[in-house]
């Protein structure tokens, strides 16, 4: 058995365009473009002020190009559209004032949004471009006395929440990439679960790159009260553009006593070509903050597009006994580059922390699991267990682990385990002399290395990223 | 920051000139020429600043503040040290085949070849650049392997190359008494820079004891480069036992080259110096070789040991082990960061690297990062990290057969510790450490 | 020898053992039988001071002495043997270094003098012989790579060397075989004399075939339940434990750590 070129030529089936006409500015950023994103938002003073503060950081900020394992031209920040908005916008009173071009897109993504049609037990906010065109089943949530909407409805009706908890956990001037997005996001969406309420039905958001020109800059923010409960799950596609399109997102999390918040992402976005034209760039800051006292974040993340991504979502474990979790799955084809991990850095007494982290890398692509685990002096007694598993598949791509541990109590105990393997021409062969296809045992054999991570995943998502995991790969290994 | 350290260089570049104009026209002009290309390069680079992802965790700030005097060889006046006091450092089993350098200067008087085979040369690096019989070899690898391109402490060291050791080990011999490099160091703000080049025929086999050591509580500054080349088949275990001051700052390069089959055993031991920093790279550019590159630290008060490994498989079918193990007790400090580079055409590379930290104090602090690189798939690598602190099930059970609180705390550091101490073949350094870690415990219990 | 006195005690505050009362005397054997969760694992740890485990009401006397003033080692040394239901492992340290170690603790504590290694060996040679444990198991680290009926054989030459007053055995019996039971159990019979005590923790019956209690209390729900001679061992293995359970009408409590 040889490993040979690869030969993966799979379509990526949300590769298409929605032709529809929209409002669009002009490119480049300077204060004006953001003052002109607040009027067409119709922003109160407050939140001119909070970008405009981010962007006069920003100026001074310098890309982080050196550190992550993963190179690209230089970007012209000059030459992106930093607003871009499907005309007839939807007011959101009745989804049948959505424009029906848009919702033939969601629905053609798997994400129906009529009434009629919507997902059972899940309520979404559907944000394509700029800004958000429909949230489904916001009435029936309301009654819970949970808020989901979009983040422009949120700062008109929620002023109060939106400035306690804005830029809480992501300071304005974080990185880079966060600045940029406090200086430009357009929308995305917010949660508020209240004290003592689990939420009753998943949440989800679905993001859509649609115009080849512009970046998306969403963000999300989502508040969990003592004892409240959530889960929220992302996905996200882009047309195949020969340019690469910049997202920069910026996710927030906030848990306080004993609540729960659970985030799960299957990023799809298109991923360029296999030789490695168009392509998003992923450059995302999440992180959640466990404010209060036995309180628990757990990030689930299934990566399989992007040409790059840089992430890594993060748990401030700031309560005592509170608990962080990330489990990843990253999967890298072609001329894929991916950076991604986790932080966890240890504030309270009795914090704990897992990290599952699995890497596949393929064709000439390069993976990288970057994580930093952080006990401060006053974590007493605080636990993590880390383990990162990469696996190669062909012989021109590349998997690396970079864990940080800093530890600086002697209560505490950190546990890092890594190792590289590639699909054991045994285990093949054994699944082949059964009867099962080639392409059949590989993708079994990686589900398999996946396992720990799409159990944490609800149901539909799991599986989802499975037949995503399996397609990507396919023809990869001969 | 810049300023300032331009302004201290200024001893070191006095230095510099006083050796340089006494080299003209003694040895040919590559060697001056090669510490004027270091100089120039230290001048650019200075000492590495917290802002360099490879010293993000130690800062030697204090190294540069401080205005350390080179000692130059020629000016050194032949130091007090005698052989009874150095007693403490050296091996018995290598009383016969010793080399003792007091503040860089090789004391022929405290030297012992007597053991060694009558082919193998041990001799002082000054003098193989001048014997027609080794210049050539000696300038063939020398500052071959070291980059003072990248590293500022190694421009440094390459600017004041003219002591240290030369080690010849032609085809095939077999050295049965572990040679000892033994490096004593006693001046106030004294900065001396061993250099060390061993190079290893075909087939030979040998073991290397490589160790720093102070009779006093002085605080100078010790910055070594050691270079081995291990020809197709040569097996070398090494040594290195770092026991400076308590107030001793200590940075050292440890830089091996393998050939072909070869076997490189590396051990390293830190005891002392206030802030000690070693880089130990191990390039693997030929089928077969086998690496360990193992270590154990104990530090305690407010000491800071940092080792930077570089583990380099550049062709197939090579191994590497790697088991570092600390004992941190006070406000002591560790950093252990080892990164194992799987190259593209590497496959059936074997690698395992782990990392193991216990605290005993609370105020101990320890940053890991251990790290793989991995370009080939047909490869096994795994590594682990771990800090933590004694196993109170472990404690529990030793007390309940009437251990001593205390005394149960010392059996199982010393449990921890004995992986390493274990694999050690040169007894009385073996002992040495049993003591070390049996008794620093003991003198708690006493305390 | 030992005297407990309405002994409360519980991990993580869970009360597990409710009023235990029990008494020991020189060269009596006792049998603590019971249901999974009665607390008889937990009165063993409570004996040995286990750190996890409070003592929330109640004494007990050791020799007139106060035990549960004592530390684990100060408690050892005085004479009180627990063999571990799951022996420890301990990475790096031989068995040997451990043993001599121990044994001279206890030389010292006795102001006795200690035995150097060489000494050391001939006496623990002697005494591998009650568990036929042979030389190369010395030099292995403590329970390391051990069966599980080697971890026990090992408890008992612990047992052999220390020579305790009063030796508590934790379902010594469990997980061994035919063979392995007959020797440890052996082992025991040796070791016991008219001037120590031995408590025997068990589940199970069989292990009183070869080890005969003048004695058998059965816990249910942290309290003594029934008390009797060794015929009650038997009956116990024909009826099982269900029957108990409509004698103790305890409030069930959290009592699943306890096992």
């Amino acid at each position: 058995m040889s490993t040979v070129e690869l030969l993966g030529k799979q379509e990526y089936k949300y590769g298409f365009v929605t032709d529809i006409e929209s409002d669009v500015i002009p490119r480049g950023l300077t204060e004006d473009t953001i003052r002109l994103i607040v009027a067409k938002k119709n922003e109160p003073e407050w939140m001119l002020e909070f970008r405009l503060k981010a962007y006069r950081h920003w100026l001074t900020m310098t890309e982080p190009k050196h550190w992550p394992n993963i190179s690209y031209p230089e970007i012209n920040y000059q030459d992106v559209i930093y607003y871009s908005a499907p005309k007839r916008k939807a007011t959101k009173a009745s989804l049948d004032e959505v424009d029906p071009e848009l919702l033939r897109t969601f629905e053609k993504l798997g994400i129906p949004l009529t009434e009629q049609k919507q997902l059972a037990g899940v309520a979404v906010d559907a944000v394509f471009d700029s800004v958000s065109v429909a949230t489904t089943y916001k009435e029936k949530l309301k009654k819970h006395g949970v808020i989901f909407c979009s983040f422009t409805e949120a700062i008109r009706e929620y002023p109060d929440l939106v400035r306690k908890y804005l830029g809480s956990v992501v300071p304005t001037n974080d990185n880079f990439f966060a600045a940029l997005n406090s200086a430009v996001f357009s929308d995305g969406s917010f949660c508020f679960i209240p004290r003592g309420v689990r939420c009753p039905m998943e949440l989800s958001t679905y993001f859509r790159i649609n115009n080849s020109e512009s970046g998306q800059f969403e963000r999300t923010l989502i508040i969990a009260e003592e004892g409240a409960y959530v889960s929220y799950l992302e996905g996200c596609t882009a047309p195949k553009f020969d340019k690469n399109q910049l997202h920069a997102a910026v996710v927030e999390l906030v848990a306080l006593d004993d609540a729960q918040i659970k985030y799960s992402t299957v990023q799809n976005w298109y991923a360029g070509d296999e030789k490695g034209v168009g392509g998003i760039y992923n450059f995302v800051t999440k992180r959640g903050k466990c404010a209060g006292r036995n309180s628990k974040i757990s990030w689930t993340q299934v990566e399989t597009g992007s040409a790059i991504t840089w992430k890594y979502p993060s748990c401030i474990l700031q309560g005592d006994n509170s608990i962080g979790e990330f489990y990843s799955v990253a999967l890298t084809n072609h001329a894929q580059q991916a950076d991604t991990g986790t932080k966890m850095i240890h504030l309270g007494k009795n914090t704990r922390s897992t990290i599952i982290s699995k890497g596949i890398a393929a064709g000439k692509s390069n993976n990288s699991y970057r994580g930093l685990v952080k006990v401060m002096p006053k974590a007493e007694n605080s636990r993590n267990y880390t383990q990162c598993d990469s696996m190669l598949i062909g012989s021109n791509s590349g998997a690396n682990t970079f864990p940080y541990i800093e530890v600086m109590n002697n209560t505490s105990s950190v546990e890092h385990e890594a190792s590289t393997s590639k699909i054991s021409e045994e285990q093949l062969f054994y699944l082949q002399q059964r009867g099962i296809s080639q392409e059949d045992a590989v993708s079994l054999i990686i589900n398999g290395f996946c396992k720990d991570v799409f159990l944490q995943l609800p149901m539909e998502f799991a599986v989802e990223a499975q037949r995503l995991l399996g397609m990507k790969l396919e023809g990869s290994v001969g | 920051m810049v300023t300032e350290i331009t302004k201290l260089e200024n001893s070191y570049e006095e230095a510099f000139r006083t050796l340089q104009g006494r080299s003209k026209n003694s040895r040919g002009s590559w060697l001056p020429h090669l510490r004027e290309k270091a100089m120039e390069r230290f001048a650019e680079l200075g000492f590495p600043s917290v802002k360099d992802e490879e010293w993000k965790y130690t800062n030697v700030a204090p190294i540069a503040r401080i205005d350390f005097r080179p000692l130059l060889l020629a000016d050194a006046v032949a130091p007090g040290s005698d052989a009874n006091r150095l007693a403490d450092f050296t091996c018995a089993e290598a009383a016969q085949s010793q080399l003792v350098f007091v503040n860089g200067v090789l004391r022929g008087d405290l030297s012992s070849l007597t053991a060694l085979p009558e082919e193998v040369v041990a001799i002082d690096l000054s003098q193989a650049l001048t014997n027609p019989g080794y210049s050539e070899i000696a300038r063939e690898h020398l500052a071959r392997y070291a980059d003072y391109v990248a590293n500022g402490f190694t421009a440094l060291n390459t600017a004041f190359v003219d002591g240290g050791a030369f080690v010849y080990l032609p085809k095939s011999v077999t050295v049965k008494a572990p040679l000892h490099l033994l490096f004593i160091s006693d001046g106030n703000r004294l900065a001396t820079f061993p250099r060390v080049l061993i190079v290893a025929e075909e087939n030979a086999s040998a073991t290397l004891i490589e160790s720093y050591a102070s009779t006093s509580d002085a605080d100078y500054f010790t910055n070594a480069v050691v270079e081995v080349v291990l020809k197709d088949g040569a097996r070398l275990e090494h040594y290195k036992v770092q026991r400076e001051s308590a107030q001793a700052f200590h940075i050292a390069t440890t830089m091996a080259e393998l050939g072909p089959n070869t076997s490189y055993d590396a051990t390293a031991i830190t005891f002392g110096a206030a802030l000690s920093r070693h880089d130990i790279h191990v390039t693997m550019d030929h089928e077969g070789a086998e690496c360990w590159v193992d270590g154990l630290y104990l530090v305690t008060g407010n000491q800071h040991t940092d080792t930077h490994s570089v583990i380099d498989h550049r062709k197939p079918h090579c191994t590497s082990h790697q088991l570092y193990k600390g004992i941190l007790d006070g406000k002591s400090r560790a950093v252990f960061n080892g990164k194992i580079f799987v190259r593209h055409d590497a496959q059936k590379t074997d690698a395992l690297q782990t990392n193991k930290n216990l605290l005993l104090s609370n105020e101990a602090r320890v940053d890991t990062k251990p790290q793989l690189e991995i370009l080939a798939d047909d490869v096994k690598c795994a590594h682990g990290a771990a800090v933590g602190q004694i196993d109170q099930d472990e404690l529990f059970y030793l007390e309940t057969r009437g251990i001593h609180h205390d005394l149960a705390r010392n059996l199982l550091t010393y449990g921890f510790a004995e992986e390493v101490i274990g694999k050690i073949k040169i007894d009385s350094i073996r002992a040495e450490l049993d003591e070390a870690v049996l008794n620093r415990l003991n003198a708690r219990l006493e305390a | 020898m030992l005297e407990i006195k309405d002994l409360h005690a519980g991990i993580d505050g869970n009360e597990i053992l409710k009023g235990i009362n029990l008494t020991v005397k020189k060269g009596e054997i006792h049998a603590i039988m019971g249901p999974n969760g009665s607390g008889k694992s937990t009165l063993a740890k409570v004996l040995a001071g286990h750190p996890a485990y409070q003592v929330t009401k109640g004494e007990i006397l050791y020799e007139g002495k106060n035990l549960l003033a004592m530390a684990p080692d100060e408690r050892a040394r005085e004479g009180v043997f627990m063999a571990f239901q799951y022996p420890i492992e301990v990475p790096g340290v031989s068995n040997a270094q451990f043993l001599r170690l121990a044994y001279n603790e206890k030389r010292k504590h006795l102001g006795e003098e200690e035995l150097d290694p060489l000494e050391f060996k001939d006496l623990l040679k002697e005494r591998a012989k009650v568990v036929e444990m042979d030389a190369s198991f010395m030099t292995r680290s403590v329970n390391e790579g051990f069966s599980g009926g080697e971890k026990k054989r090992n408890e008992i030459l612990q047992m052999a060397v220390l020579e305790p007053k009063l030796a508590v055995l934790d379902e010594t019996d469990s997980g061994l075989d035919i063979d392995a039971l007959r020797i440890v159990a052996g082992g025991i019979n040796q070791l016991h004399s008219p001037e120590n005590a031995v408590i025997l923790v068990t589940h199970y019956q069989r292990l009183l075939d070869y080890v005969v209690p003048q004695y058998v209390h059965v816990l249910a729900n942290g309290r003594i339940a029934k008390e009797g001679g060794k015929e009650l061992a038997l009956e116990l293995e024909q009826k099982g434990y269900d029957w108990l359970k409509t004698t103790a009408t305890e409030t069930s409590g959290a009592t699943v750590r306890a096992s």
